[in-house]
């Protein structure tokens, strides 16, 4: 039950898509209709029903990606997270991905240096992004 | 023909003219005005409407995927023999009831052993569904357990005032939604990836204070105080500090109030200062894993611990410090950003310039680092 719900949530709406894939239908037929009209020699009604045709296009086409874009926004990320293990007596350091039983002061292997225990000194996570600076 | 007529003459009518295309789109301007005047009003609704299903939608994904997260950590860490889903469920819908406070007297005791059993009946359960974790996980399966739980009651929540709003088609109900929802989506996403550092173990924001507290411990004799918390005698600057933090490393906050309460009474209040560090909610605009300094207990929750570490300091009228790290919701919950854990030299610092400052040499002052220590030993 769980699973189809959450496939529920991640899929695009039914009703969304037939809605777009009919104004996407009535938008080539627009944009053939101007063709047509501007064989005939009716440039007017051909710019308009061209214009018509763009807009309903591009309109479809926004719907489309922005929930495709809702659906990507959905994901959980998981950050990468660090751990920087140190010798206390040497000062060696090093910095690895975080594994599960890491925790800060833990005492780990002997260094490769001056074979004295090593701990991991901090863990953290990396953010990528920075914040917006609004300037005041 | 009468159609035609009034096309014709309509648009003549408004100030409109020309050919028959701008007649129809001066009509088409005219017949929008007049829908928005009269249901201009159900028109914003929807558009709410929409917005906060979005939200909707995206709060089930989350809540979904941590329901998922916790059953899984539990299979993998706890080994049960039956699939946990069904207590887990359970588990997810398990609510505390808050004490009557018409008579507010002796409120905070009654709270305190509320949360107690709460507290006891989580763990409890959680070694249930996970028979063969040690106590660490079983603290941090229990910080996992919770973030799910606090997820699946957010949206709950949304989706009862959704409904209710589509149900009354109450513009009201849907505004107040709409207008508290980036502030719900943002406590619901740092849950979500509050889960995936709980399940591991990872330090959270919330640490930075017991960090700084194990930071100045380490390598010194610790000893349990009541209740879930560590006391170690450190010589810092010619005075001797009682430090005092959560015992890590699971994901354990502990309860400083009482612990202060002890060591305060083991010395029989002679102390000359008590000093607590923890993370902040930070203002718009102010930078993560600034530190700053005050005074008061420094420390949230249900209030607890803060009114018992008063009680104690006033009884002996003992000075009250506060260092606090400056974050925000999403970082106090999700994997610590290392701007919190470059901070922790830097709370130090802070810490020694209270200490030369406002104590003698040869004083005892008691440092508390107040917050979650999952990830954080000792």
């Amino acid at each position: 039950m769980s699973e189809n719900s959450s496939s529920a949530t991640t899929k695009i709406s039914t009703y969304l898509m037939l809605i777009v894939l009919i104004v996407l239908a009535l938008s080539i037929v627009a944009l053939m209709l101007s063709v047509n009209a501007f064989m005939v020699g009716n440039e007017i009604i051909a710019g308009y029903l061209l214009l018509i045709g763009f807009i309903a296009m591009a309109l479809s086409f926004y719907v489309l990606l922005q929930s495709r874009k809702r659906i990507a926004r959905m994901k959980i990320e998981a950050p990468k997270v660090m751990t920087t293990v140190e010798c206390k007596k040497c000062g060696f350091k090093s910095v690895r991905e975080f594994k599960r039983g890491d925790f800060v002061f833990k005492e780990l292997e002997d260094c490769q240096k001056c074979n004295d225990k090593m701990i991991i000194t901090a863990i953290y996570k990396e953010v990528k992004e920075k914040e917006k600076a609004y300037g005041v | 023909m009468a159609m035609i007529t009034a096309m014709e003459v309509l648009p003549n009518f408004f100030g409109g003219g020309g050919d028959t295309i701008s007649q129809i789109i001066s009509m088409l301007f005219y017949v929008i005005f007049i829908v928005f005047i009269f249901y201009g009003q159900r028109i914003q609704m929807y558009v709410m409407i929409r917005e906060v299903e979005g939200s909707l939608y995206k709060l089930k994904y989350i809540k979904e995927e941590g329901r998922k997260i916790a059953i899984e950590t539990i299979k993998e860490i706890g080994k049960p023999q039956t699939d946990p889903s069904a207590r887990v469920d359970r588990y997810l819908e398990y609510f505390t009831i808050q004490p009557q406070s018409m008579d507010p007297a002796g409120i905070v005791y009654k709270l305190d052993h509320i949360l107690d059993v709460r507290d006891t009946r989580l763990k409890d359960e959680v070694k249930i569904m996970a028979p063969e974790s040690d106590e660490v996980q079983i603290n941090n399966l229990e910080n996992t357990m919770e973030a799910a739980m606090a997820l699946n009651y957010i949206y709950k929540v949304v989706r009862h005032f959704y409904i209710q709003g589509k149900k009354t088609l109450s513009l009201y109900v849907i505004m107040q939604l709409q207008m508290i929802l980036p502030m719900v989506m943002k406590e619901a996403e740092a849950y979500a990836s509050a889960l995936k550092a709980f399940a591991d173990g990872q330090p959270i924001g919330d640490g930075v204070g017991p960090w700084v507290a194990a930071k100045l411990m380490h390598g010194y004799e610790t000893r349990k105080v009541p209740k879930d918390c560590v006391v170690a005698t450190v010589p810092i600057e010619g005075r001797t500090a009682l430090v005092i933090k959560a015992e890590g490393p699971g994901g354990n906050v502990g309860k400083p109030g009482e612990a202060v309460k002890a060591v305060v009474d083991e010395n029989k209040g002679k102390i000359a200062s008590v000093i607590m560090i923890d993370a902040a909610l930070k203002l718009e605009g102010e930078p993560v894993g600034e530190v700053a300094e005050g005074i008061g207990a420094a420390i949230g929750g249900p209030g607890v611990d803060q009114f018992k570490i008063e009680e104690s300091v006033a009884e002996y009228k003992i000075p009250l410090n506060a260092v606090i790290v400056k974050e925000d919701i999403g970082d106090a919950v999700s994997p610590l950003r290392k701007e919190i854990s470059d901070s922790v030299d830097k709370v130090i610092e802070r810490v020694k310039n209270v200490i030369l400052e406002r104590t003698k040499e040869g004083d005892k002052i008691i440092i508390v680092g107040v917050g979650n220590t999952i990830g954080i030993g000792q």
